[in-house]
């Protein structure tokens, strides 16, 4: 049995999406840019594509801006922001739990000579609004913080943030790539100038992203290079991408009550029948104020690469908040943020749902997790010295 | 990132336990990353005839555990106490490079074990 449960690394193309996706491949290849009639075919699709991307987000279509990736979207907005009103403020203000995008994006401005600081979450892994209120000042360019956490899947109070940005006059970017697929993204809702979306996360195609940047915000530009993107990010626009995110977007909307409804039930049993069956267990994370698809759980004595590996050999795929999987030496920074003690950071697994997962799945999932769990226990020596105090109690 | 020959060892991990009243026992921790490794010996005529371990680590810790403990089981303590991580990562054909300090907690735990012995005799 094959199961795969890492949607917030990506998820599957959706085969609609990708039927749309072909024709500009093959027939409808012209550059966008071109004079010519190929050209002006494509333009239409791009046109097209941004509207209904607009009219989802709730802006205008000249507020969306195309890129490779939810990365580059972030780059962008926080280096951007930043290196445009270097003059005036010197300080950026982000989250400790941003994904890596912002994280080291805002590491390499403070290699150029810009203040970054990183606002605490508490225990379970969401903001502190009161730390952040007294972070921001008026020598603030931007803050930026993410809509749901990649790892954990908690809800930030971005409205809240916003409000406490644009009081000492610094602009917000939130990313909300992993906010898409399970909540409504509307830019003025959130009172954001910035939003980063990625296309692979909804069930749309890899390699695609988009920034809103709201009209009359001003940042400098990080890819040079021809008109595009209203001449302010540079590079032949990916047309079949941009058609395939378009019509993935549309598609989530429509389902996604539908969807969240199917994949909380699945995540709820997941999470309750691992917290009762399983010891040695704790729950990372909100349980109320969270996307309906992510399940974080540290599990004592063991390290995480371990279970990951033993699931893959069940033929189920989840992720890891263990250095060893990542090739870094240091345990998620998500979790440690959360004040989880390193020991448990790096016996961290991160299950998340999807529209295509079953009830099936998720029974094969726990009953696999629980042999692995006891196999992995028996062999670690952590374990069986717990096992030994107790007996000895 | 982990070949075939890692992953089987790892699945299928040799002489995971722990000896009773083991003639030598090694403990060892990782620095780098919080990993921990145990091994006991069954040592008889300066001779191992048994080796078990137990480990908290990764999927490379696991793999070069198991292999470390079969690669040194029939040898004499002096054979024993020459092999090295790096004939243990041959023998999995590899290693990938961030993991390559993994390796190096079977060779310790080893040589511990084989010290204990040691010192306990004296
Ligand atoms: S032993 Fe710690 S990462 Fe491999």
């Amino acid at each position: 049995m094959k199961v795969y449960l890492d949607h917030c690394s990506t998820t599957p193309c959706d085969n609609v999406v990708v039927d749309k996706m072909i024709p500009y491949f093959t027939q409808e290849f012209g550059n966008a840019d071109s004079l010519h009639g190929f050209g002006r075919e494509t333009a239409k699709a791009v046109a097209e594509a941004r509207s209904t991307i607009a009219q989802l987000l709730n802006c205008q279509p000249n507020e969306v801006y195309f890129t490779a990736s939810g990365t580059e979207a972030d780059n962008w907005a926080l280096k951007g922001s930043a290196l445009s009103r270097k003059d005036t403020r010197k300080k950026v203000v982000i989250s400790a739990i941003e994904h890596h995008a912002i994280l080291n994006s805002a590491e390499w401005l403070e290699h150029n000579g810009f203040e970054v600081a990183r606002c605490p979450v508490t225990s379970n892994g969401i903001v502190d609004l009161d730390a952040l209120e007294k972070i921001v000042d008026d020598n603030t360019s931007v803050v930026s913080v993410m809509y749901v956490n990649n790892e954990v899947g908690t809800i930030q109070p971005v409205q809240s943030i916003a409000e406490i940005a644009h009081k000492h006059g610094a602009l917000f970017h939130t990313d909300c790539v992993q906010a898409v697929p399970y909540l409504k993204v509307d830019v003025k809702e959130l009172g954001a100038d910035m939003v980063s979306i990625s296309g692979h996360k909804f069930y749309g195609p890899k390699g695609v992203g988009a920034l809103f940047i709201r009209n009359g915000v001003r940042i400098d530009k990080l890819v040079h290079g021809g008109g595009q993107e209203r001449s302010r990010r540079g590079g032949t626009t990916n047309t079949p991408a941009v058609v395939g995110m378009a019509e993935a977007l549309k598609l989530n909307a429509s389902e996604m009550e539908e969807n969240n409804k199917h994949i909380k039930l699945l995540r709820d049993t997941f999470r309750d029948r691992v917290l009762n069956e399983i010891p040695y267990v704790h729950f990372n994370g909100d349980m109320e104020q969270c996307v309906p698809s992510v399940a974080n759980f540290s599990f004592e004595y063991v390290e995480g690469e371990g279970i990951l590996m033993m699931m893959d050999l069940k033929g189920i795929a989840v992720s890891s908040g263990s250095a060893c999987s990542s090739g870094s030496l240091d345990p998620s920074h998500v979790l440690l943020a959360m004040g989880v003690p390193i020991e448990l950071a790096h016996g961290s697994i991160r299950f998340s749902f999807g529209k295509h997962n079953t009830m099936e799945e998720v029974e094969y999932a726990v009953q696999s997790l629980k042999q692995i769990l006891a196999t992995l226990r028996e062999m670690s020596p952590l374990f069986k010295l717990r096992e030994g105090e107790i007996h000895n109690v | 990132m982990y070949n075939e020959k890692v992953l089987q060892a790892f699945a299928h991990p040799k002489n995971v336990g722990v000896i009773e009243n083991p003639d030598g026992e090694g403990v060892v921790g990782n620095p780098t990353c919080g990993d921990i490794m145990k091994i006991t010996l069954r040592i008889n005529n300066d001779i191992i005839t048994d080796a078990k371990f137990q480990t908290f680590g990764c999927t490379a810790a696991i793999a070069t555990s198991s292999t470390a403990t079969e690669m040194i089981k029939g040898k004499t303590l002096e054979e024993a106490l020459k092999i090295t991580n790096a004939q243990v990562v041959e023998e999995l054909e590899g290693l990938p490079p961030q993991k390559l300090h993994c390796s190096v907690l079977a060779e310790e735990a080893i040589k511990k074990a084989i010290e204990d012995y040691y010192s306990k005799k004296a």
